[in-house]
């Protein structure tokens, strides 16, 4: 943390040369930023990781492809579904579409675009991550996966409208944010841990690239559908 | 009175978005596999650990680094067009604070604190955490600089977008095996609760106050480059490692 607090103040006294707004409620924010940090990376290690990869490493003992993929598809979606970033910024995105006259600009219809492109994320991430475990298991090789899916991404730029190419683009790096990660990495790493001939470092990672891919192209086909 | 709602109605918030993971995680545990929760007082503490800890970071956020952010972007924006109209000078504050920015709000990230640890561990130490945490700070901070640079030039995204899916596609080829999943990943991994709203505020901020943006097409854009430059420089950091390694054999 504090780097940030030095790179801000530094701005504030030296290049704006203005008094710090508001001092006491900044301060009492950071003070809450660094006691939530401490307990958040605790609390991973006691509670998400150890249960996230017990369950990845059952389910792949367990030896039935059903429930491994049922499994990792419900991850991805219920994990995805329940990321306040994406919550966020898929509000902002419909605001802005909105604004530029593409859906009606009232509460309703914008909460109701967002929930949307927040399904169709979630969906995405859940697609993603049974693609992905389907690489761990067979073993196929990520770089043809993730340079198949730029060039997919590319293609779909040229027909999807303007306005959702740079929230879809957003999109993708918003996803993966600090629910997802940290039980989507448990599966990846348990996982390649567990099978036979796979190295954790080379295929448990992974997943979380792809997680961020399939959503920029499904935003952006379903940018083509509605617009 | 707003300082006790507040956290009580950020809790429950958190409550709602954690809930449905942890539900999920205990319904696979005992309904498919039909076991008992292993350790079972220890994985509900931690859950709480993690539900507080969320709670206190994401208002510790709203209180402190969102609004002010957002209206260092402005003051920016405002002291830049006071200076005159050459865009590389009278901008260059605002270049030097997205890319500070995006530096120090990745170090801080707990996904990628998580993350780094567990590649540290899988690897068995050959790839340090810290090292592992410099580089991709140092791609999310370039990729800012640049992503402010396309909103006040006001340049189409994908061009962008595409030369950089060239040079990780060429990286790709040279660089480690070992190290490419785990690259790929960090670029998703950087773009969470610290750097969206700080990075959000200065992408939406610049849009709307530079003459000429609209904040629709130009607004976003900065969280892409923010999930896509790391890949760059954590394929660069194993890269270097790897030639001086070499070099350091040679010599020996």
């Amino acid at each position: 943390m504090a780097p940030i607090i030095v790179v801000i103040a530094l701005f504030q006294i030296l290049v704006l040369k203005q008094p710090f707004p508001e001092l006491f409620s900044v301060l009492m924010g950071l003070g809450l930023v660094i006691v939530g940090l401490a307990l958040f990376v605790v609390g991973l290690d006691m509670g998400l990781f150890p249960l996230g990869e017990t369950l990845a490493e059952e389910f792949a003992r367990k030896g039935s492809l059903f429930w491994l993929l049922l499994f990792s598809f419900a991850l991805g979606f219920g994990t995805t579904v329940a990321e306040p970033a994406l919550i966020a910024v898929t509000r902002e995105g419909a605001r802005a579409v909105a604004e530029a006259g593409l859906i009606d600009n009232s509460p309703a219809v914008i909460l109701r675009y967002a929930l949307h492109v927040r399904l169709t994320v979630a969906f995405s991430v859940g697609a993603a991550i049974v693609l992905g475990v389907l690489r761990i298991l067979r073993g196929w090789p990520l770089p043809i996966l993730i340079v198949g899916g730029y060039i997919l991404i590319m293609v779909m730029t040229l027909f999807a409208p303007d306005e959702i190419v740079g929230l879809a683009y957003d999109l993708g790096g918003v996803t993966t944010s600090t629910v997802t990660v940290p039980l989507v990495t448990a599966l990846g790493v348990g996982l390649a841990r567990t099978i036979r001939g796979r190295d954790p470092l080379t295929d448990g990672f992974g997943l979380i690239a792809l997680a961020s891919l399939t959503p920029m192209f499904l935003v952006m086909v379903f940018g083509l559908f509605v617009h | 009175m707003e300082l006790l709602y507040d956290p009580i109605r950020l809790l429950l918030a958190t409550a709602k978005d954690v809930l449905p993971v942890i539900g999920l995680l205990v319904l696979f545990q005992m309904v498919v596999l039909k076991k008992p929760l292993p350790r079972p007082g220890r994985i509900i503490f931690g859950f709480c650990l993690v539900l507080v800890g969320m709670a206190c970071f994401l208002g510790g956020l709203d209180l402190a680094l969102f609004p002010v952010g957002r209206a260092m972007a402005l003051q920016l924006v405002k002291g830049a067009q006071a200076g005159g109209n050459d865009i590389w000078s009278a901008y260059g504050w605002i270049y030097l604070f997205a890319f500070l920015v995006g530096f120090s709000t990745t170090i801080a990230e707990p996904s990628l604190i998580a993350v780094a640890n567990k590649a540290e561990e899988a690897s068995h130490k050959a790839i340090s955490s810290m090292g592992l945490r410099i580089a991709v700070a140092i791609g999310v901070a370039v990729g800012i600089t640049l992503g402010t640079f396309r909103i006040v030039t006001g340049t189409p995204l994908y061009i962008y977008i595409l030369v950089g899916y060239i040079i990780v596609a060429v990286q790709t080829f040279l660089a480690p095996r070992m190290i490419i999943p785990l690259a790929y990943d960090s670029g998703g991994v950087t773009t969470s609760t610290v750097t969206v709203p700080l990075v959000a505020a200065l992408g939406l901020g610049l849009a709307s106050n530079v003459p000429g943006r609209s904040p629709v097409l130009d607004g976003f854009g900065l969280i892409a480059f923010a999930s896509l430059f790391p890949i760059i420089s954590v394929l660069g950091y194993a890269q270097l490692a790897q030639w001086l390694v070499r070099r350091r054999n040679r010599n020996e």
